[in-house]
This record gives structure tokens, sequence and C-alpha cells, in this order.
């Protein structure tokens, strides 16, 4: 079974913000909330700086504590991909998941449900790579199967240096970041 | 749609998604409420157009599902967009649906600049129209009519107004950002570098960038090829007083002094001359007046730019050995915005000579030569002429212009001279924001008999006008033709994708409809866009059905470098690359760049520099939802140490004073390492003032407010503007 991950080129990556709106254009996030975002991590001091900008979003952990946590079984490990997912219909809004989730990754959706990135796995059903990474100009994105030594993710976690993040956290992400 | 439905969605089954409501993620935003139309088919459309949330003209392929306009794609037959938008053109979908946008004709009711308007039908709005310019013509004549455009959507306005026999027509993209750039070019290899630029980034093994931010600056093409260049390992050098995003990528970021960027410029090309790194071939094949050159040039030591420039000599070596190591692949970039301290198109013309030192213009990983398809135009009759000069550039003051100056027009609208002009059209360009010294602009406009602002929001400019005219946004029209100068020649079409919501109408109804009204009906032979553009490219032997169908019809390749055949031809008048130039020296002006040190800003004050957003465009897409959810505000940056100092934190409110006394809007601090200790930064367009524009009204400060001084370039008339000086206040000293 598929183990689905990214890898985001940082040497690539300008911080555009394609794909947060890409993101927001494809899953109607509503005005004042996003899935994913930005991060601009600065080191060092004018003018001898290092700057690494990234896209940022849900981690789809391996061990996410957004799932233990929840009562009522709404987060959840989807069956395709191993995907962490959401059933608004379970969910109560009780923002467990959100107080959980050491990347800041979910937000309450204002019609009550806890919401976050899904790898659109809508589309990667019906074999279109995510939104984001779909859109990104810079090509820095990279949407596949981990477990897969052939994949395009799989090979550049084996030619390149990578971290993740806030690996410390023991959750295990699934987002990569080449550096 | 019910809420069940809705919170399904997620449910991860393609099913589900295809009842989504399309309105859903912008049910704040009462347009979209309205706009499921006529044409509210089921299931999802897609439908290839262009865009147009800036100039680059990316092809696109929009989805409406269900009869709303869902999302917007880059259409991979498209070679500006390679498949992929930017941001802007993703978050493209916002214009439709943006419920500040105009709605219906307006014509004022108050005095100037008060926005106290009637809403009027759009007969009466052009019989008010005709009647003003049927006054303006017979007392001061038609060539008293002026029009300011952006855009390939203000063609047929143009047509219009050309017809009435207007003759003065300027774009702010000349005096007030490219145009210092193309005349320094032109006046080196006897071409401009164009737009899209002609800039071969891709196979750039070396990519050097004096104030150019690519990857803020969104435009895509060259971003995708930055991002391709940066991940095959180009050396990338920037010189910017900010540690720009391009920076970061940077093996050599040189933190340059604002202002002196053409004395880097030119100590580059002293070492690359004094250690014979020069592409001599290349120079003695088609340079013209070299050693003359060289000897100009010769005091132009590293040593010398130290002390101007803050780059130490060896940095300079390095930098230019770098260039010299990867030539002809090493590519000079000209830029963009390049009306800086208004000696700029003598810098651009030193930039040019770099490249020409490194051989890089009709080189791969260099400059190509642009191609394009032979469409015909349009059969139209001709048009009325003139006897009387343009306005402005009386007697040629600025000899080296090759297009209009904005702010010429501006200043015959003031003095009268050399003739008065009474009328103005502004067409999708917010002068208040792109002209510098507001003052000026709004004393121009208080001399006119008439002003039209053609627009889809309520910018200040339409604030200030008489008649304002609510345009359709281009996912709702047809325009004229994209046959664009590029890599590979292509002819784009733009075509209606889902309908206006209110009454907003395409620039060519109404160009054709104002003509209808002066009497100039015969100037439009065709009944509709449709025709028209059907005529044109049956002339070229192309199928409109197919157009439509693909977006996007692709001519045959061309040559495009040198090598491969391109015709090395410089239209110079001694018909080589002028290393020396004798047109330059005949006209009074330096014929090889001189530097001039730039005044300094007085103690406790700061240099006002402005640059762009990824996520916006002008101060056009403020008011856009989905882009202002990404940035809804800007920041004025300021050195981490100068704010701790001035005890100032990122997010504190604060006032920016400029040496006129003028204050800007409040804005954040974001105090950054990014950024040298002497100039602060501010992304460009926000602050606005017009109360239409309710989502972005006072949101962040506009820096073209605080630009009250500019520095007229004397080759061509273009306005540097990074020529201002600020202090800052604490909001709390404005309560």
């Amino acid at each position: 079974m598929a183990r689905f991950g990214m890898v985001i080129d940082t040497v690539r990556c300008v911080g555009c913000m394609d794909c947060v709106v890409a993101c927001k254009t494809e899953n109607q996030v509503p005005e004042g909330f996003n899935r994913d975002w930005i991060a601009y991590d600065v080191k060092g001091t004018f003018p001898t700086l290092h700057m690494e900008s990234r896209s940022e979003r849900c981690n789809h952990c391996d061990n996410p504590p957004c799932v233990s946590c929840c009562p009522t079984s709404a987060s959840h490990v989807h069956d395709v991909g191993g995907v962490v997912l959401v059933d608004y219909d379970k969910c109560i809004g009780c923002k467990g998941c959100v107080a959980s989730c050491p990347y800041g990754a979910r937000f309450i959706h204002p019609d009550g449900y806890a919401d976050k990135c899904t790898f659109c796995i809508h589309r990667v059903e019906q074999g279109l790579q995510p939104a984001c990474v779909a859109v990104c100009p810079t090509h820095c994105m990279h949407f596949g199967d981990l477990d897969d030594p052939n994949s395009d993710v799989s090979r550049l976690l084996a030619s390149r240096n990578h971290h993740t993040l806030l690996p410390e956290a023991g959750t295990k992400p699934r987002i990569f970041y080449l550096t | 749609m019910s809420e069940l439905n809705r919170r399904k969605f997620l449910k991860i089954s393609a099913a589900t998604v295809t009842v989504a409501s399309g309105a859903a993620a912008f049910a704040k935003s009462p347009a979209a409420q309205t706009a499921p139309a006529k044409r509210a088919a089921k299931g999802v459309q897609r439908i290839p157009t262009y865009c147009d949330i800036c100039f680059w003209k990316c092809g696109a392929i929009a989805s409406v599902r269900d009869g709303v306009l869902w999302k917007v794609e880059g259409n991979p037959a498209d070679p500006l967009s390679r498949g992929r938008l930017c941001p802007r053109g993703t978050g493209g979908v916002g214009a439709h649906f943006d419920p500040d946008r105009l709605k219906r004709p307006l014509i004022r009711r108050s005095d100037r600049g008060r926005e106290v308007w009637a809403e009027v039908s759009w007969d009466e709005a052009f019989a008010y129209i005709a009647n003003k310019m049927h006054a303006i013509k017979a007392t001061y004549g038609p060539e008293s009519v002026a029009m300011f455009a952006h855009g390939i959507g203000g063609n047929f306005l143009k047509h219009t107004l050309k017809a009435y026999g207007a003759t003065n027509f300027a774009a702010p993209s000349f005096a007030q950002c490219r145009g210092p750039r193309d005349v320094g070019f032109k006046l080196t290899f006897g071409e401009d570098v164009g737009s899209p630029e002609r800039t071969d980034i891709k196979n750039a093994q070396c990519l050097v960038l004096i104030g150019s931010h690519l990857g803020e600056n969104m435009h895509n093409t060259q971003v995708q090829e930055f991002a391709e260049a940066v991940g095959h390992g180009a050396t990338i050098i920037v010189a910017d007083p900010r540690f720009s995003v391009a920076a970061s990528k940077a093996k050599y970021y040189l933190p340059i002094k604002p202002g002196t960027d053409l004395a880097l410029v030119l100590a580059w090309m002293n070492v690359i001359v004094a250690e014979g790194l020069y592409d001599k071939e290349y120079v003695a094949k088609y340079g013209f007046g070299f050693e003359q050159f060289a000897a100009s040039i010769a005091t132009y030591t590293p040593e010398w730019a130290y002390p101007e420039t803050g780059i130490e000599p060896d940095i300079i070596r390095a930098t230019a050995r770098e260039m010299a190591k990867h030539k002809p692949a090493t590519l000079v970039h000209p830029g963009r915005h390049a009306a800086w301290y208004g000696d700029d198109s003598q810098r651009s013309r030193a930039v040019a000579l770099l490249n020409a030192l490194l051989g890089s213009w009709g080189r791969k990983g260099g400059f190509y030569a642009p191609v394009s398809m032979s469409v015909p135009g349009y059969p139209y009759p001709a048009y009325p002429t003139s006897t009387k000069p343009k306005v402005d550039n009386p007697d040629g003051r600025y000899p080296f212009a090759h297009e209009a100056i904005t702010t010429g027009i501006r200043e015959a609208t003031i003095t009268g001279e050399p003739y008065p002009v009474k009328g103005w059209f502004v067409y999708a360009t917010n002068l208040i924001h792109a002209l510098p010294n507001e003052a000026e602009t709004i004393k121009a406009i208080q001399n006119l008999d008439l002003l039209v602002v053609v627009d889809v929001i309520p910018s200040e400019i339409a604030g200030w006008a008489d008649v304002v005219l609510p345009e359709s946004v281009y996912l709702e029209r047809y325009d004229d033709l994209n046959v664009e100068w590029f890599r590979e020649p292509f002819v784009a079409l733009r075509q209606p994708v889902v309908d206006a919501p209110d009454e907003q109408k395409p620039n060519w109804w109404m160009a054709k409809k104002l003509a209808e009204t002066l009497g100039l009906a015969h100037y439009y032979p065709w009944k509709d866009i449709e025709e028209y553009l059907g005529h044109r490219l049956a002339g070229a032997g192309l199928s409109f059905d197919e157009l439509k169908q693909k977006g996007i019809i692709p001519g045959a390749p061309q040559p495009i470098f040198f090598d491969e055949g391109a015709p090395a031809e410089f239209a110079t008048p001694s018909g080589k690359i002028e290393f020396y130039s004798l047109q330059l020296q005949t006209a009074g002006f330096d014929p090889v760049p001189v530097y001039t040190r730039p005044a300094e800003p007085p103690p406790g004050a700061f240099r006002l520099i402005s640059g762009r957003s990824p996520v916006h465009t002008f101060s056009r897409t403020q008011s856009n939802r989905v882009l202002s959810d990404m940035m809804d505000e800007n920041e004025v940056w300021i050195n981490a140490d100068m704010a701790r100092r001035m005890d100032l934190r990122s997010g504190d409110y604060v006032r920016l004073k400029n040496q006129d006394a003028v204050v800007s809007n409040r804005v954040r601090v974001k105090a950054t390492e990014r950024i040298r200790p002497d100039c602060v930064f501010m992304v460009h367009g926000f602050g606005h003032t017009s109360r239409g524009l309710k989502h972005a009204y006072q949101k962040g400060a506009s820096d073209a407010h605080l630009i009250t001084r500019y520095a007229t370039d004397p080759l061509m008339g273009g306005t540097g503007m990074n020529v201002n000086f600020v202090t800052i206040e604490p909001e709390a000293a404005h309560g």
C-alpha cells in the first residue's frame, strides 16, 4: 500500500504563495483561512544571512497526535496512501486536534468542523497531483509514494540532503524539505 | 445545496467534489451569490483564455462548475505560463467575485475628488462624454484629448480616440518603469529588451540581478526560468540593498548602498577590460568604439568603487571574474522597473555594455532575438492627420524618448503649453499610484474639462473622474489577440468564461459605442468583436474555432540566437554595438556612462525604496479577496538593529514622513536583518484612499504618496523615484 508524502525543494522555492492560492481556489477554503502557508527561516545578521523559503501544511504524520486525541474518530488515517483526513460529519469541533498539532496545521472551519490539508486526495484519486504541486511555478514540490523506491520523492530523498519540521515532536512527519 | 452535502465535501470521493458549491468559499461576497449566470450548465467546463492580472498575458484555462467560476490554471500549450500560472493569476477568480467592483456607469455630482456620483445608463454616459469631446474639439482641437492606458485592453479605446483625432497617448510603463532600461539598451544594441523580456534565464550559467527581485517580482516565465537556473546550479550574483528572496539563492550577495549601482557596473567592466576577460572575438566583430570606451572606464577601479558602493574590491573582482568565466552564458539582467535615480538610462546602458563585453546579446544563456507570428490588423479607414506636435516631449527636450512620456502630458495639462490639454481618458492605470507627485496629478486634473476613467474597481484615479465606466474583468470578456514576441511565435485568445455580474461591459463594446455616439461609426465596420477577431485570424490563415478550443495556436519555430542563424544586426547609427555612442555625444550627453554620487539621506532619515510582492499587481489587486488573504497590507522593512535603537518592534504601527512633510497612512513595522540600515522598503500599491475600495481602504501605506520628489532622466524623461527620504514616527504621535 502506498504511503503518500511530499518532498519540497527549498533551493528552488521562492515563497511566492502560489501553492496557498491554488489550494484556496481548488478546495474553496473560506476567506480568512488557509490550509497551507509559507515560512521564511532567516538566520544570521545583515549582510551575512541564510534564508530558507518553505511551503508548509499538515505533515500527514506517521504518528499523528490529531488522530489519537480525537474523541469521535473524525480525524483518521485514510486507507489510500495513509493520508490524515477529517470526517466532517463526525467532527464536533472540540479543537483537541487543533491544540495537539505541533505544526499549527488545523483550523476550525466557519461551518464548525476541523479542517486542514487533504493532500488533495480527491485529485490524487483521479490521477492528478495535489493542486499546490501542480501549480508551483518553480517546480519545487513533489508528491508521491515514499514506500516506492522508484518514485520521484524517494529518489530525491536518496540523493539530496533533507530535513523535516520538529522531528523532536515524534510525529514522524511525511513532508521533507530538500536543502 | 444542503449543509449536509457541504460537510461531506472532504469525504474524499471524486463524486462529492463535483457537487461542492463554487460559491461556498466566497460566502462573504455578495457577488458570489448573484454570479451563477444564464449559462449555468451542469458539471465542469474548462475554457481557455489569457490572464490580465498583470501584463504578462499568460495562457490560462478557467474552470466553471455548475455555471459558477471555480478556478483558473495555466494552459500547458502556452509558452508563457508553461501550464502554471503565478499566484496572482491563480487568484484571478477573486477579480470576478470582488464585491467592491464598479457595477454601473457613474457621472460625478460633486466637486472633483469627493466621490459623489450618480449612477447613469450607458447611453447617458456616452452622450455626456461625446458632448464634452465635441466641445473640446471645437475650442482646442482633438489633440487636446489625451489618453493614459495600461495593457492590451486599451487598444480599442485608442482606436476610437485616434479616429476622433487624438494624438497624445502614453503609458506609465515607459517613463515610470521600464523606459530607462529600454533606452539604455536601444542606444547600445539598437533594440530594446521588450516585454516579455528577451532574457534566456533558463540557459544562463551565471545570472546577475541588480535590484531586480525575481521571485517577489512575479513575472511568471522569468521566475520559472530563474528557478530552473537555480536548480541546475547557475551562479547567482545579487546586488540589492535588501536581502531579497533572489539574494537568498545567490552565491554572492552584494549589499550595495542604494543609488550606487552604476559605480558597481563600471567597476565590473573595469576589471573585465583590465584583466582582458571580455569576449574579444565578439567585441572585435560587433563592437564600435571599444578603445575609447576602455579609456573612459580606466579610472573606475574596484578600489574607487569601494567607498561609493560599500562593496569590497576583492568581491567586485571575484564577481567580475565569475561573470567572465561563464561568458557568453552570463546574463546581467536588465531589470524592469528601472526609474530609480534620474540617471537610469545611463545605468541601464552600462548594464547593456557589461553584457556586450560578455558577448551575451544574441547568445544562449544571454539574450535571444524574439520572434512573432504575422497576424494582419483589421483594415480600418485612415485616421485624421494632425499638424500639431505631441505635448509630452516638446521640441524633443528628451531626445532619446522613443515612447510618449506620461508626466510630459501631465505637465502640458498644468501649463497649457505647447497647447492646452482638456480631456483625459484613463484606461486600467491608477495614475494616483503610478505617477510620482500626486499633487501635480491633481493640479493637472483640475485643468480638465473631461476626465473619463475606465476600470474594474473604484481606484483612486476613478475617484477624480467626471465619468467612470465599469469594465468587465478579463474572465468576462473578449479582448484583442495577443500576438506575442517571444522565444517561439504564437497567438493567444482572451474569451469570456463567465458573465459579468452587473452592468459592466468590455472595453471593445465601450469603444465602439463611444465611436458611434461621436459619429465615427464607420471606424467600426465590424458588428461585434467575434467578427473582428475572426477577420484578423482569417487574414493569418488561422481558425477562430480552433483558437477558441485551444486558447493558443503556435507558429513555426524560428532561430533566436546568432549561432542558430538569427541575424546579428544592430539598428544603431554605426550598425554595431555602440561601446562609444556618437549620438549621445552629439546630443550633449556622456558617450560612455559617467558616475555621479547620489545625495545622502539627512541624519535620522532613510531612503525610501519600494518593490513588488508576488501576490499583488500594482495598486489594482488589493481588493481581490483571494489575494488580500495572502497579503492584506504592506509593511515597512526596517533594519533590525535600527529598529531596536528606535524602540520599534515588528507589528508596531508607524507613519513615515518625507522631506516635504508629507505623512503616510499608518503602516506596520517589519524589523528585519534583511535590509541595510540606511533605507526602508515597502511593497508598492497599498494604502488605498478610495472609499469605494472598502476592503483595501487605508490598509498599509502608499509609497507613491511619499514620492513627492522625482529626478528626471535627461535622456528620456523617466522619473527616478528612489530619491525620497523619510523619517519614522510612532503611530501614537498621530493618535
